[in-house]
């Protein structure tokens, strides 16, 4: 008994060991529990399997209500890996069309996808139209561990307006991991108003919330459904595109590399923009949407960029009206000044040409016949003018501040990605690549829209609105409405220029007269009242042909630009289709002898050696 | 009346013991409730469900509850080495006539049911072990007895392993809490853990390299300690003697040293410096025991010297003698290798099924994670994976405390005990059930390695609910005996 009484302390040893082991234990429980949220989320995701609502996305509608976007079913053939098994490949392949190599390698593409489980449905084929799915449907069934699931694809009621309307595709990496909103295998706008107004196109996803078991497989709702959440479907949207007026663009620049801009001065609403060339959107649609789009990314051509807005011109003559109204504003000249044009702009040894005409000109006259002379001296004697400005770079920054407040320069804000901004040199550009030795006739060219000068045909097509409102213009948009949403605030405020609104009426005057007796004699449509200004821009190759106006003078509801790559004069291209364009919209249809017109300039072709060599 | 209802063994078993046991049995079902509930199933009690079941397995647990106290106690001294005996050759021959379930032969089938003679076998190894150091003349201190003691355990133990059944075999490590109490020399023990110390450190922190130098961190730290529990062995052993603080100032000075070399100088591998100052020792110590005759100093060079051995030989075990799967458990384990998919699948979804309990749980039957199976043998080996997602913190913290409860009401009526029998018994009891919870619910929380072996009257299962019971209701039984015959 000694033997049990002397060792009989260590009885606290031991219940202070389990009482260790049993403290650290609450604690380590303690930690798992109640100091971490991992665990808790973790558990979610094992347990409760989110099962996507997809909402309808919205349709598109031109201006006067016709459907141009809309949905259509579409199905994806799924497969449960441990169902299929004795499926006769060779069969199934034949009336699914495809090869057994396609199978072979679809099946290794499923199982090598990071959430992949043998007992729930995987996607086998994605995006199969309903008439092409309508021969499999009934042969599926034949097939174990084949189903099917219905979704939707977008469909387009027009081949036109690609470029407005967008496409979409399924998102990228980069696009979820910049919004939580994505999911792998989501669709998203990818250009176009697909793109800048997805938030109201696709509406919200909805879900249901449901219990899943170990192996993958559905056992019922997580508590009777109370963290359902259904889907909003997504915002129609309204155009302030005119259908038959971008059907009529777009075929007056089949065989030309250009773009037409057409905008409602009023309102800021573009009417048209068709860019060229152009694609049927229904090419970027369904199975065969990857390798179109490869084919369409490798044209010279470059169809897929919309010119209209991300395309940078020389404005070339267009431009020769904001330098009209910077000369008035800043007091440069008068509308009675006259200047010298002995076949152009001679001064210390420059040379500027132009063309014959009666010289020395006025203002109105000047714009007429686009005079080189005039706008040189209009750009000289204002950067030269050291009683107004103490340094040429003080005049060129005021010359830069009113283009900008023009709308040049910089995005001028339309709901498209991508906006070009073009290119208005300031005196901090030319101080870093001519030294601070220059003045206004080392740049003189930009007073003619050439040189270091370019901007877009939206750019282009802003002004002509700008002149019509004689001084004010709204950022051009081309949404008209959104269902149960506004616009953003930035289309419906009128920006101004720095310009006094009298200074107009000399701008559309001299606009006025080159339509009835200047440069643009090929868009006088009687009745009209068309104001308008050429543009003949040089550059590599052929002259750029360019045309700016709107109509009808008094009470201008259109305002266009035409730009046409490599088209020549001025009057060679761009007036005929500008006049095309005006008729179209403000009489509703062309005359016979417009038609004809129409006919022949749809049927001329331009060669381009630069992007098809 | 009193004085015949008094001498009742039925009324005088210790209730705080019963009273406990009832909780746990009832915390027990509840949980298994939980864990084998299927979706959309309404009958808890039928007899075709685990829940059924396991309250039938309940039912008979009681009746032998009852049977065991109504014997007579000096039954069980009487017939322990009969029994142990008889166990021994059952265990031998469970491999030849069992049948190979999950790769283990160790279940025996009466008819419908199933028995594990592994779960019975730890009940009359204690009996015997208590009958053992009972016998007159019995000193643990003895290096003969002791051996004798720990043969006995062996025995079982390696006819288990026999069986495929490692977990089981295990838990009878358990009796060497039971050995220490009755006066095994307590550096056994302590070398014991300073092994598994060394084992875990080296290898947790074994491909760390401490900054501005060459030296993994796992090593050194493992020499730094061997060298520091032999100064503590010294200091306990050979009190009086200086040796340990000055082996301590060199040893301290020489690590600083080779890390200023190491920090400015050239960068190299210190744990040299270590392993060679440890050598050192073993050589100071061996050359103290020459000189002055005094084995403590043998013994306690032959602790360092075994340390130093075993660390480096661990390594060699890892990678040379365990099987790839074992090496990924043990590295899985100590965190070394995350891996949820394979070996490290089952110990994340039981932390996640417990980590996603919270405070209070999700409530009776709405844990998700054991109601969609996501945690592996939720209603046996995992069973604590319920009672934290369903009740939570709290409900963890409960069944921890009542077991510690019932853990320290064992020693207290194992030391009231008047015979060596009785005691050694009643540690031999509350050993078993000690390490059961150790193991289980450690394994369950990831701080112990994958060990299939249940959590006492928690996991489903008849054997383990039985085999429990017997333990712990011989032991009351034994109790009341005591308690009769010392009041009268």
């Amino acid at each position: 008994m000694g033997s049990s009484k002397q060792f009989s302390n260590r009885r606290f040893v031991i219940g202070g060991i389990v009482a260790l082991i049993i403290i650290i234990y609450i604690a380590r429980l303690f930690s798992l529990q109640v100091m971490s949220d991992k665990y808790k989320i973790s558990a979610e995701s094992n347990a409760l399997y989110k099962e996507i609502i997809y909402p309808s996305r919205g349709q598109v509608l031109d201006r006067n209500g016709e459907l141009l976007v809309y949905n259509e079913p579409s199905y994806n053939i799924m497969v449960v890996m441990q169902e299929q098994v004795g499926v006769d490949t060779a069969e199934f392949c034949k009336i699914i069309g495809i090869t057994p190599e396609v199978y072979v390698e679809k099946m290794a593409e499923i199982k090598a996808k990071r959430n992949y489980s043998r007992y729930t449905p995987q996607i086998f084929m994605a995006q199969i139209p309903a008439e092409e799915f309508s021969v499999i449907r009934e042969k599926l069934s034949r097939f174990k561990g084949f189903s099917f699931e219905k979704r939707s694809s977008r469909r387009y009621a027009t081949p036109h307006a690609a470029h407005i309307l967008g496409d979409v595709g399924e998102v990228n990496e980069k696009e979820i991991a910049n919004d939580e909103y994505y999911k792998n295998g989501d669709i998203i706008g990818k250009l176009g108003i697909e793109r800048s107004y997805e938030k109201q196109l696709r509406g919200q996803k909805g879900m249901k919330v449901l219990l899943r078991d170990v192996r993958g497989r559905i056992k019922g709702r997580f508590e009777e459904g109370k963290h359902d959440k259904q889907a909003v479907p997504g915002s129609d949207i309204t155009l302030t595109i005119d259908m038959k007026l971008q059907a009529l663009a777009e075929r007056l620049l089949e065989g030309k590399v250009g773009s037409i801009v057409a905008i409602e001065p009023k309102t800021g609403e573009v009417l048209c923009m068709a860019s060229s060339p152009t694609y049927d959107p229904n090419l970027l649609v369904g199975r065969d949407r990857g390798k179109n789009h490869q084919a369409l990314k490798q044209n010279p051509r470059k169809p897929m960029l919309n010119r209209a807005v991300m395309g940078t011109y020389p404005p070339g003559s267009t431009f020769k009206i904001t330098q009209t109204l910077i000369g008035l504003q800043e007091g440069i000249i008068t509308p009675e000044m006259r200047f010298p044009c002995s076949r152009g702009f001679n001064y210390k040894g420059l040379h500027v040409g132009c063309h014959g005409h009666a010289a020395p000109i006025a203002l109105v006259p000047a714009i007429a016949t686009s005079c080189n002379s005039y706008f040189c001296w209009n750009l000289y004697r204002m950067f030269d003018d050291r009683t107004k400005y103490k340094t040429v770079q003080e005049g060129m920054t005021r010359w830069k501040d009113h283009l900008v407040a023009m709308g040049y320069g910089y995005k001028l804000g339309i709901d498209l990605p991508s906006e070009a901004r073009g290119m208005i040199p300031n005196a901090d550009y030319y101080d870093k690549y001519l030294g601070k030795k220059w003045n206004g006739l080392t740049v003189i060219s930009i007073s003619i829209g050439q040189g270091e000068v370019t901007s877009t045909p939206l750019q282009i097509a802003n002004l002509g609105a700008m002149v019509a409102n004689r001084g004010y213009f709204y950022t051009p948009h081309v949404v008209k409405k959104i269902q149960g949403g506004a616009l953003d605030t930035l289309y419906t405020k009128p920006r101004r220029p720095m310009i006094d609104e009298k200074w107009f009426t000399y701008a559309v005057e001299g606009m006025r007269s080159a339509v009835t007796g200047g440069t643009c004699k090929g868009a006088n449509i009687p009745g009209l009242d068309v104001c308008g200004k050429t543009g003949t821009a040089q550059n590599r190759g052929q002259d750029h042909s360019a045309f700016m106006g709107f109509a009808p003078k008094d009470d201008p509801r259109i305002a266009v630009a035409v730009y046409i790559e490599n088209g020549g004069f001025g009057a060679t291209f761009a007036v005929p289709i500008g006049a095309l364009i005006i008729e179209q919209y403000l009489n509703g249809e062309l005359s016979s002898g417009s038609q004809a017109r129409a006919n022949s300039l749809q049927a001329r072709k331009i060669s381009y050696p630069l992007y098809d060599k | 009346m009193t004085n015949s209802l008094g001498k009742n063994p039925l009324f005088r078993a210790d209730w705080v013991i019963i009273l406990l046991y009832i909780c746990l049995l009832t915390f027990g079902w509840i949980s298994i409730c939980g864990a084998s509930y299927e979706m959309g199933q309404t009958e808890l009690l039928s007899w075709g469900t685990r829940t059924g079941k396991q309250l039938v397995w309940i039912a008979c647990a009681s009746f032998l509850a009852l049977f065991l106290l109504l014997l007579d106690d000096r039954y069980f001294e009487i017939i322990a080495k009969v029994l142990y005996w008889a166990f021994i050759l059952l265990l031998f021959v469970t491999p030849f006539i069992a049948k190979d379930i999950k790769g283990s032969r160790s279940w025996i089938s009466f008819g419908a049911i199933n028995l594990q003679p592994a779960e019975f076998a730890k009940c009359a190894t204690a009996l015997a072990l208590a009958k053992l150091c009972s016998t007159y003349g019995f000193d643990m201190t003895q290096r003969r007895d002791l051996i004798r003691a720990i043969g006995l355990i062996l025995l079982p133990l390696v006819l288990i392993v026999m069986q495929r059944e490692t977990g089981s075999a295990l838990v009878f490590f358990a009796f060497s809490l039971m050995l220490y109490r009755e006066g095994m020399p307590g550096c056994f023990l302590f070398t014991a853990v300073a092994m598994v110390f060394y084992f875990v450190i080296s290898i947790r922190f074994g491909t760390d390299i401490m900054p501005g130098t060459l030296t993994s961190v796992g090593e050194s730290l493992a020499l730094l300690s061997i060298w520091l529990f032999t100064l503590g062995m010294l200091r306990v052993y050979l009190p009086r003697t200086g040796h340990a603080l000055r082996l301590f100032l060199w040893g301290a000075g020489i690590t600083g040293l080779a890390l200023l070399f190491s920090h400015f100088v050239v960068p190299f591998d210190i744990s040299w410096v270590l392993l060679g100052w440890c050598v050192f020792i073993v050589a100071y110590l061996l050359w103290h025991a020459l000189d002055t005759r005094i084995l403590r100093y043998l013994y306690i060079a032959i602790f360092t010297l075994g340390s130093t051995l075993f660390l480096y030989s661990t390594d060699y075990a890892l990678n040379k003698v365990l099987q790839p799967h074992q090496q990924t458990r043990i590295r899985v384990l100590l965190g070394v290798e995350e891996n949820n998919s394979g070996a490290g699948y089952n110990v994340n979804q039981s932390l996640i099924a417990i980590g996603s309990g919270g405070l209070t749980g999700k409530g009776f039957l709405e844990g998700t994670q054991t109601k969609l199976k996501y945690v592996p043998e939720q209603d046996t080996d995992f069973i604590f994976c319920t009672v934290g997602e369903e009740e939570g913190f709290v409900g963890g913290t409960i069944v921890l405390l009542l077991f510690l409860g019932l853990i320290w009401r064992l020693i207290y009526l194992s030391e009231r005990q008047s015979t060596t029998f009785g005691r050694v018994y009643g540690y031999c009891v509350l050993s078993i059930f000690f390490f059961h919870v150790l193991v289980n619910v450690g394994m369950v929380m990831g701080l112990m390695p994958v060990i299939g072996i249940p959590l006492p009257f928690f996991s489903y299962g008849g054997s383990s609910l039985w085999g429990f019971t017997l333990l712990l209701f011989i032991f009351l039984r034994i109790d009341v005996g005591n308690k009769l015959r010392e009041r009268g």
